[in-house]
């Protein structure tokens, strides 16, 4: 039962890569970046699970938390330019006059 | 007992396996970015969280059922942030959705 869902979830992960190799804005490519590495965390799970070692549920847990922290850090820099770095380059902001 | 048990965990993950294969036939087959992030909003909620509630099952009481809790929380969490994130940076960068309204019309054309 456990390869099923093994198999289902390395066939999701193809469709997403397909779309990420195609997508035609870098947004595209960044979503389908975060599902894969949805994906990624619970084909750890299952392949934990399949093997009789739960030690890689830790690892899951890692890889969620640096999934969405990667995703919001390439989020950030593709709509202001930079990541906000006080001695880099300055984001773009409102001017009030 | 056990077949009890056994068989919720099959169906929980049979149906995670579904929505994620669901989920990402919408992500190729969708026509414009924000259907698309539409599409991957089964995957997290329904996809990888039920298979995941599956192997609670599977696991019975023990530390192992915590730390698949914690991982669902955190998907459940996090996923929608990173969803919303995605949309504004879209936006803000000027990626107009394929269906926009135009001044003064209805966009159910």
């Amino acid at each position: 039962m456990f390869t099923a869902g093994a198999i289902a979830l390395l066939v999701s992960i193809a469709l997403v890569l397909a779309r990420g190799c195609m997508g035609p804005t870098v947004f595209d490519r960044v979503l389908a970046g975060n599902t894969i590495g949805t994906f990624a965390v619970g084909l750890m799970a299952v392949y934990g699970f399949l093997t009789d070692r739960p030690e890689f549920l830790d690892i899951a847990i890692v890889y969620a938390l640096l999934n969405v922290l990667s995703t919001l850090a390439i989020l950030k820099f593709f709509r202001f330019g930079s990541l906000g770095d006080p001695e880099g380059a300055e984001p773009p902001r409102t001017e009030i006059h | 007992m056990a077949w009890i048990m056994d068989g919720v965990s099959w169906a929980l993950i049979a149906a995670g396996g579904f929505f994620c294969v669901v989920g990402a036939f919408g992500i190729i087959r969708m026509p414009d970015l924000y259907t698309r992030m539409h599409a991957s909003g089964v995957i997290d909620p329904f996809g990888v969280s039920l298979i995941l509630i599956g192997l609670m099952f599977q696991a019975g009481f023990t530390l192992v059922t915590a730390k698949l809790a914690v991982l669902v929380i955190v998907l459940l969490f996090t996923s929608p942030v990173a969803c919303h994130a995605l949309g504004r940076a879209a936006l803000h960068r000027g990626l107009k959705p394929k269906l926009a309204e135009k001044d003064g019309e209805p966009s159910n054309k």
